[in-house]
C-alpha cells in the first residue's frame, strides 16, 4: 500500500494555500508534515481526508482494498474532538464505532488510553486532554490503514503522549501509513518530513 | 444499516438528554397557543374558526426553534467531517439525522394537540383532525427545514438565515394542512382532497429533502 500525491494545489477562499505538492508515503511509513502557521498542513491532511477539494494534482492510494474510497480507508484527527457532550465516555466511543464499522470492542480502547474509569462519565467533565485520549481511543476501537493526525500530541500530557508514541508504533508495525501535521516531535522516529511554504 | 441504527439512536438520545432541546419546542407551542385566547379574547366562535390556524403556526415555529441545532451540532464538533468520509451514503445520513430529530420534536408536538385544542374551543373530532394532518405535515417541516439547515450549517448565527429560507418553502405544507383540517370541522370541502395533497407534499419534502441537503453539506464543507 501507498499514499502518493502528485502536483497536488489547494486553493481555498481564492488565496493559493500551496501548489505543485509531491509526496510518497509507503506501508510502515510515517510522513511528518512541517511548516509555519497557514502554510497548508491543516489542509493537505483535510484534502487526503477528502473534506477539502483537489484544485488540481492527484491523489490515490495505490495497492489499497478497491471496494472503499480514499477517505473511508481514513482515520482523520483534526482540531475538534466529535464529541457530544451530553454522551458518557463509552457512549461516545461505541458511537462511532458502530457508525465506523469497527469489529472491536471499544472497551479495550479505553482501557488502552487510560479512560476505563470514566467510561461511564458525561464527556461534558472530561478535562481538554482526556477528551483528546477519547478521541485518539477512536483510532484503536476501529482499523483503519490510513492515519491522519492534525497535531495529535496537543493538550496530552507526557503520559498519553508515550501512550500515543506505542499505538503508532503499532500502527506502523502493521503496515499501516500515517501523515501527521506537527511542529516538533511526536514521536515518531524515523518519518519523513514534508515542509510545506517558504520560511523557518 | 447498524450505522444508520447507531446514529438514530444517538441523535434521539442527545434531544432527550438534558440541553437536547427535544421538550423546549413542545414548550414553546404550549407557550404560543396558549398566549392566542390572551390576544384574541373570550369569542368561542371565533376562536374555533381559527383554532387550526393557529395550531399550526404553532406547530410551525415550534419545529422551527430546533431546526437550527438538527446539523450545526455536529459542524461544530467535527463529527460532520466524520460523517462525510464514512462509507455510509450521506442522503441515508441526514435522512436518519431528520428522523431523529421529527420523533423528537415533531410527534410531540402532534400529541400535545388534543390538548392544546380545548384551549381553542376544539371538539374532539376537530382536534383529532387538526392533530392527524399535524402527524402527516409535520416530517415535511422537518425535511424542508432539513435543507436550510445544510444550506446555513457553516453560518455562526444560522438561525436566522434559516428561519428566512425555510419559512417561505413551508407555505404550501401549511395551506394544505390547514385547509384539511377545516375541511374536516367545518366543510364544505371533502376531507380528503386537501389531505392527500398534504401527504404528496410530505412525500415530495422527503426525496427533496435530503438529496437537496446531502449536496448542500457537500458542496459547503470547503
Amino acid at each position: 500500500m501507498r499514499l502518493e500525491g502528485t502536483g497536488l494545489t489547494c486553493v481555498r477562499g481564492g488565496r493559493e494555500v500551496f501548489a505543485g505538492l509531491s509526496f510518497s508515503v509507503g506501508a510502515g511509513q510515517a510522513l511528518l508534515v512541517t511548516g509555519r502557521n497557514g502554510a497548508g498542513k491543516s489542509s493537505l491532511l483535510r484534502m487526503v481526508a477528502g473534506l477539502v477539494r483537489i484544485a488540481s494534482g492527484r491523489l490515490a492510494l495505490a495497492d489499497a482494498d478497491p471496494e472503499q474510497t480514499l477517505p473511508e480507508q481514513a482515520h482523520y484527527l483534526g482540531h475538534l474532538d466529535t464529541l457530544k457532550s451530553s454522551l458518557t465516555v463509552a457512549e461516545n466511543l461505541s458511537f462511532w464505532t458502530r457508525y465506523l464499522g469497527g469489529r472491536s470492542a471499544p472497551q479495550a480502547a479505553l482501557v488502552e488510553l487510560g479512560l476505563d474509569a470514566l467510561a461511564d462519565l458525561p464527556a461534558a467533565y472530561l478535562s481538554a486532554g482526556q477528551r483528546r485520549r477519547l478521541s485518539l481511543a477512536r483510532l484503536r476501537a476501529i482499523k483503519r490503514p490510513l492515519w491522519l493526525l492534525d497535531e495529535p500530541t496537543s493538550a496530552l500530557d507526557q503520559d498519553a503522549q508515550d501512550i500515543l508514541a506505542r499505538l503508532m508504533r503499532d500502527h506502523l508495525a502493521g503496515g499501516g501509513i500515517i501523515v501527521a501535521a506537527a511542529h516538533g516531535a511526536i514521536g515518531l522516529d524515523g518519518a519523513g518530513t514534508l515542509r510545506l511554504g517558504a520560511g523557518p | 444499516m447498524s450505522a444508520l441504527a447507531a446514529l438514530f439512536m444517538r441523535d434521539v438520545r442527545l434531544a432527550i438528554r438534558v440541553g437536547g432541546g427535544g421538550g423546549i419546542g413542545v414548550l414553546f407551542f404550549l407557550t404560543v397557543v396558549v398566549l392566542m385566547p390572551f390576544a384574541i379574547g373570550p369569542d368561542l366562535a371565533l376562536l374555533g374558526r381559527i383554532g387550526p390556524a393557529i395550531l399550526w403556526l404553532g406547530a410551525l415555529l415550534a419545529s422551527l426553534l430546533t431546526l437550527d441545532r438538527l446539523l450545526a451540532g455536529d459542524y461544530e464538533d467535527g463529527s460532520l467531517d466524520l460523517i462525510l468520509m464514512a462509507d455510509t451514503p450521506l442522503e441515508l445520513a441526514v435522512a436518519a439525522k431528520a428522523a431523529a430529530h421529527w420523533l423528537t420534536t415533531g410527534l410531540p408536538l402532534v400529541i400535545a394537540t388534543p390538548l392544546l385544542g380545548l384551549f381553542m374551543n376544539l371538539d374532539g373530532r376537530a382536534s383529532a383532525a387538526v392533530a392527524l394532518t399535524l402527524l402527516v405535515g409535520t416530517p415535511a417541516l422537518t425535511f424542508i427545514g432539513l435543507i436550510g439547515g445544510a444550506l446555513s450549517v457553516a453560518l455562526r448565527r444560522g438561525g436566522l438565515l434559516l428561519a428566512v429560507l425555510v419559512l417561505p418553502l413551508t407555505v404550501p405544507v401549511l395551506i394544505f394542512g390547514v385547509s384539511a383540517s377545516n375541511a374536516a370541522i367545518i366543510g364544505p370541502l371533502p376531507f380528503g382532497t386537501p389531505f392527500t395533497i398534504l401527504c404528496a407534499l410530505t412525500l415530495v419534502s422527503l426525496v427533496v429533502g435530503i438529496f437537496a441537503a446531502a449536496a448542500a453539506l457537500r458542496q459547503g464543507m470547503e
